[in-house]
């Protein structure tokens, strides 16, 4: 049975089998659940296509000043195979798993460190993992990442999901992606991932529940934020 | 405790967004209520607490708990609309949004009444749309609404929980997980089992005529 916990185990267990992340994540689900390979795959190549569905339907109609947005710059520059985009998937679930076990990934519990900062340090080292990085530098990605949104409060504005997380989402996808490049170069985090996770935890315990997605501090207790708010649900009623 | 199992907790779950927590989540409390509660629903109690009471209505809550109630599946469309949906089955609802400090920041308690009955369920959403049922009418417990799984309300005698467990057995279903709390000693309890597969009318039907049962109700995977 492959049981782990922490990052560092997970990181023992690919370094020991000799394998990516990624298929350690894929014969745990296995092992759990009695799943066939193909099963658990398929399930995640189906998570994938709800994703790119959805991001086509929010890019419909949608024109960008230089021709291009981001999903295009994805297309255009990894050229990645579908496997490598699912082995992306399981490389970030097996991070995102250790941390939602350990910690929280939810604003509301945590704030945004918890859910924009897990998100992207999971995909830091998963940019690791796909550009052939050792398991140890998508360890240390993460950290590099998630150290860097350590604090972050969750304030959304009239306590919708767009001010300011849609840039917040895009400003985490920018920091895995630096991340990525630094642990690809060599850069290492004095701080082990799963002491980062912890600190992430401490953190989220202390912040105040004004700043955990009620909409009652930071960004969204700004003049501006209030008449938005009272604009939308005026309309609305 | 370990409460996110498997790597779809966390890359998913397919659904209408915009919030795994406050939105699916949302529907799945919703759902694990309307198949508890076992009858048609005529009005729906709903206190929010916490981030849920904040901000409800810019993450669609208040559609996503009566979607579930509606028997409706985290990526239905439907979702969307449920609030009318709602109104054209003869399903009345209230929102209040309730101002207690709870331990968990999206907590909802649902309240189901129809003529003859009325039920009552504590859930709490723990983001990714994994979500936990923590009460039912004042039992306490813990239910992840993620597989399929039956509530026994019964007396508390000895034989009862055997009598439960054998039949599962006979028909060789499996119990992934097993809670009994009670009131108090030889008073009203209540077993929680989580199930690997659903339970078909017959076995029910022979679990509801047990002595010591007083009803059986499930929850669909």
């Amino acid at each position: 049975m492959i049981v782990f916990r922490t990052v560092e185990e997970l990181v023992d267990l690919a370094e020991k089998e000799q394998v990516k992340i990624a298929e350690i994540m894929i014969r745990r689900e296995m092992d759990v659940f009695s799943l066939s390979r193909k099963a658990v795959v398929n399930r995640m190549d189906e998570q994938l296509t709800v994703m790119e569905e959805a991001i086509d339907r929010g890019l419909k109609g949608v024109a960008s000043i230089s021709g291009l947005t981001g999903y295009d710059a994805v297309k255009t520059q990894l050229k990645r195979t579908r496997e490598e985009m699912l082995d992306f998937l399981f490389t970030s679930g097996a991070f995102g798993y250790v941390v939602a076990n350990q910690a929280f990934i939810s604003g509301a519990r945590g704030g945004c460190q918890a859910e924009v900062g897990s998100a992207a340090a999971m995909a830091a080292a998963a940019v690791v993992e796909m550009a052939k990085g050792t398991p140890k530098q998508s360890a240390h990605a993460f950290s590099i990442t998630m150290k860097n949104m350590l604090g972050l409060v969750c304030d959304p504005v009239a306590g919708l999901v767009e001010v300011p997380c849609v840039k917040r989402n895009a400003m985490g996808a920018s920091q895995a992606i630096v991340s990525a490049d630094m642990a690809l170069a060599g850069v290492e985090s004095k701080i082990p991932a799963d002491e980062v996770i912890g600190a992430m935890y401490q953190i989220g315990k202390q912040m105040s529940p004004q700043l955990k997605e009620t909409a009652e501090g930071g960004l969204a207790n700004t003049p501006t934020a209030r008449r938005l708010e009272q604009e939308i649900f005026a309309k609305q009623s | 405790m370990s409460v996110f199992h498997s790597v779809f907790d966390i890359i998913g779950p397919s659904m209408i967004g915009p919030s795994s927590s406050h939105t699916a989540g949302a529907v799945k409390i919703g759902k694990a209520a309307k198949h508890l509660f076992n009858g048609s629903v005529q009005h729906a109690r709903i206190y929010l607490y916490g981030s849920f009471a904040k901000t409800y209505k810019g993450h669609g809550t208040d559609r996503a708990l009566i979607a579930g109630i509606l028997g409706f599946e985290t990526d239905d469309v439907r979702i969307i609309d449920a609030l009318a949906l709602a109104k054209e089955v003869g399903l009345s609802y209230e929102f209040i949004e309730a101002h207690t400090a709870v331990e968990e920041p999206n907590t909802v308690r649902i309240e189901l009444i129809n003529q003859t009955q009325s039920f009552e369920l504590l859930g709490v959403s723990l983001g990714g749309g994994k979500v936990e049922i923590r009460e039912i009418n004042g039992f306490a417990l813990h239910l992840s609404g993620n597989h399929p799984a039956i509530c026994v309300l019964h007396n508390d005698r000895f034989g009862a929980i055997a009598a439960v467990t054998k039949i599962l057995a006979k028909y060789e279903i499996n119990i992934g997980r097993m809670e009994v709390n009670r009131r108090d000693v030889g008073k009203e309890a209540l077993m929680t089992i989580e199930l690997d597969q659903n339970i078909d009318q017959e076995v029910e039907q022979e679990l509801s005529a047990q002595a010591h049962i007083v009803n059986v109700a499930k929850i669909v995977g």
